[in-house]
């Protein structure tokens, strides 16, 4: 029999859980407007903490893809003025890299898995009666293939003869080809570049579209060996560097710190004059800056569904004071002050949760009415199960903390007084 | 929710289980499968003191009272003669201010809150004047609504609930909501929720207050089926009428019991414009009064 009673207490309770709810729902059912208006603030609340993360996720989805593409190994050199130091003043000619001033790199840098000098200028480029200006043309080292992850479709990439002899070739990408009106196997032939003539000797795969880093996509770009860009600009723009893996970007970048310290014979406590920025840094950054976002859409949010709660409370207060015969016939049966409580508190986390539904199917809504603008750039935007979990929690969490006054203040009838009650 | 709050040592085991233990028509079995005390009500002078502001109102000044087994008595009296009060501590709703109240030879006035819920839902039966239905719920969720609050109360929910309802002759009204039943109906369903408990007293709070005379004589002719199965009935009214149904009288005034005589000794019976319905009243023994025949079996 004690074993009965201890089997039937969880079923008794998980009954009147049950009958709480149902009556919850014919409660809301039969007061359909004033239900949705209470829920209202939750609804909101819900639908813009589910659309605000699906936005977030869709953004951080698109750029880390965007990073992925770029490549999240790189490492940016440049030089830099410093603002402090004797170098404050110092022309950039004096600044600028050497082109020699690297050969040794590596060997220092364990970390940095290939690296190139890169220079760039902008040149009209000729090609028989086709004449186009404002050519990008960028000289860079055969690792730069490894680097960008750009080969060549069609002929040879740069060889180490290229680089070391500075041979008058160039790779061009199909987008440069069509504008020359070159033939379809345009490797072997002659181009004229500035005043020099190079030979194609190959066809690069097109840089991958991203929409973060989109923005030189427009250009005509053309690829020449390095010793053949200095000839052209006399200077080295930057030196691009990769790192064996992105959690090794911290060690290279410290590793390349140290070298390029040297080789610029820094002196002690004198202020670096380069840069080096990795993309992995960038990254983290961009993290940082959505995990920031996020909070301050949660806060905003949480102030949305507070004001939910307190239209929930208020709603609460009224089925109360409506119900208080209810409540005095129940206590009159035997319902004991926490059965009370259960069943209001069940009924303000069941107006809640329903509410929480609707917001999560509105913030669905919102979701895809966001990835279908196209000028958003928020077509990945999804919301991911966790939020979907903690629009629930939240909403659970608000009827439970509103319905708690409601709820006491029912368990505490004077069931005479209720039963009295008009 | 404590189950094993001390129940006195007189309480006898059979006691124990009665939440579980379905009792099938007592008249089959006659009056003693029941524990002797049930049903029975002692009342050591209960006094209820509200304070209004620096006054005090005595609104029970001194009441003793006995009601054994399967007796059947109306309480009589003019507003604010208390009568409302001594329900309402008679159905441990309310505290007297002092005296002892002892219901199935258990002590009342000393239990906790959740104990007296308890007692509320197993051995006290409320029928109200305004039937106090749910709207929402059928008749047959209506008249479970207690077995909600019992442990294993899920166990014979259903069985219980057409067996309740079959006593009050309302077996073909199971699925029907309160707005579709009479007034006559609303009220026999709120009596199968008040006995689907076997509760040992059954309190009536002008039980036909609301009804019409014709359907008031319905609800007391079940009353009087009720009693003959042995069930201890207590009711308030004002009416002479529906007093006379009754077998004894407590009538009250200023918070005391003014007179407390059996049916046939009482002003009712004088004022009587014709001899009452229901069934042919038994030779008058001496006073305390007697059981009647059907459930005459030993109860002192």
């Amino acid at each position: 029999m004690i074993l009965l009673r201890l089997l039937s207490l969880p079923i008794t309770l998980a009954r009147l859980a049950g009958q709480s709810a149902w009556l919850a729902l014919a409660q809301v059912w039969a007061n359909k407007v004033r239900s949705v208006l209470t829920m209202i603030g939750i609804v909101i609340g819900v639908a813009s903490v589910t659309a605000v993360i699906a936005a977030l996720t869709g953004l951080k989805t698109s750029v880390l893809k965007d990073f992925e593409a770029f490549g999240t190994n790189k490492i940016f050199i440049v030089p830099h003025r410093p603002d402090s130091g004797p170098q404050r003043h110092a022309p950039w000619q004096t600044l600028a890299f050497k082109p020699r001033m690297f050969d040794d790199l590596q060997e220092h840098c364990p970390s940095v898995e290939a690296f190139t000098r890169i220079t760039r200028t902008s040149q009209t480029v000729k090609c028989g009666k086709v004449s186009l200006g404002d050519v990008i043309v960028t000289g860079v080292d055969p690792a730069w293939h490894k680097i960008e992850n750009r080969w060549v479709r069609q002929g040879r990439p740069f060889s180490h003869v290229d680089a070391t002899r500075g041979t008058s070739v160039c790779l061009i990408d199909s987008k440069l080809q069509e504008k020359l009106q070159l033939d379809r196997d345009c490797t072997g032939q002659s181009i004229l570049v500035g005043s020099r003539t190079f030979v194609v000797i190959g066809l690069l795969e097109p840089r991958a579209e991203t929409s973060v880093f989109g923005g030189e996509g427009r250009n005509l770009e053309l690829f020449v060996p390095f010793e053949a860009g200095w000839k052209m600009t006399e200077s080295v723009s930057y030196v691009l560097a990769s790192c064996r893996s992105p959690e090794l970007s911290e060690d290279a970048r410290a590793e390349l710190r140290f070298f390029l310290r040297r080789a610029r014979h820094i002196a002690m406590g004198q202020p670096d004059n380069f840069e080096i920025e990795a993309v992995e840094e960038y990254l983290r950054r961009f993290t940082e800056i959505a995990t920031v976002i996020t909070l301050i859409a949660g806060g905003i949010v949480g102030i949305s569904l507070l004001v939910g709660g307190v239209g929930i409370m208020n709603i609460m207060l009224v089925s109360v004071s409506e119900r208080t015969r209810e409540i005095g016939l129940r206590k009159a049966v035997g319902a004991r002050p926490s059965i009370i409580l259960l069943q209001f508190l069940v009924e303000a986390v069941m107006l809640c949760l329903l509410g929480g539904l609707i917001g999560v199917l509105g913030g669905q809504l919102l979701t895809s009415i966001m990835a279908s603008i196209p000028a958003a750039k928020l077509d990945k935007a999804y919301i991911p199960l966790w939020a979907v979990a903690l629009a629930f929690g939240f909403a659970a969490t608000v009827g439970v903390l509103f319905g708690m006054f409601p709820a006491i203040k029912a368990a505490r009838l004077d069931p005479i007084e209720a039963l009295r009650h008009e | 929710m404590s189950q094993t709050v001390g129940l006195p040592a007189r309480v006898p085991p059979v006691q124990e289980p009665r939440g579980l233990q379905g009792r099938d028509g007592p008249a089959t079995h006659g009056p003693d499968t029941r524990a002797t005390d049930e049903g029975m009500i002692h009342l050591e002078d209960i006094r209820k003191i509200y304070k209004v502001g620096v006054e005090r109102i005595h609104a029970l000044d001194g009441v003793s009272l006995h009601v054994r087994p399967n007796e059947y008595v109306a309480i009589m009296g003019p507003s604010g003669s208390g009568k409302s009060t001594l329900m309402n501590i008679l159905g441990c709703l309310d505290r007297p201010t002092s005296g002892a109240y002892e219901l199935d030879g258990q002590a009342i006035t000393k239990m906790r809150a959740g104990t007296l819920a308890r007692i509320r839902n197993q051995r006290i039966g409320f029928v109200f004047q305004s039937f106090e239905l749910l709207g929402r719920l059928n008749a047959t969720k209506n008249a479970t609504l207690p077995l909600l609050y019992a442990p294993g109360g899920w166990w014979s929910l259903k069985k219980r609930a057409r067996a309740a309802l079959q006593r009050v002759g309302l077996g073909d009204r199971l699925r029907h909501r309160p707005n579709q039943l009479s007034g006559g109906e609303k009220q026999r369903v709120a009596i199968a929720r008040a006995l689907i408990m076997n509760p040992s007293i059954l309190l009536a709070d002008e039980p036909t207050g609301n009804l019409d005379s014709r359907t008031s004589e319905e609800i007391l002719a079940l009353f009087a089926k009720l009693h003959r199965e042995g069930q201890t009935i207590l009711m308030v009214t004002h009416e002479p009428d529906v007093a006379r149904h009754a077998r004894r009288i407590i009538r009250m005034k200023d918070g005391r019991v003014s007179s407390d005589l059996p049916v046939e000794k009482d002003a009712v019976w004088a004022t009587a414009p014709s001899p009452p319905p229901g069934p042919s009243l038994p030779p008058v023994p001496a006073s305390p009064p007697a059981p009647p025949p059907p459930s005459g079996g030993p109860t002192a």
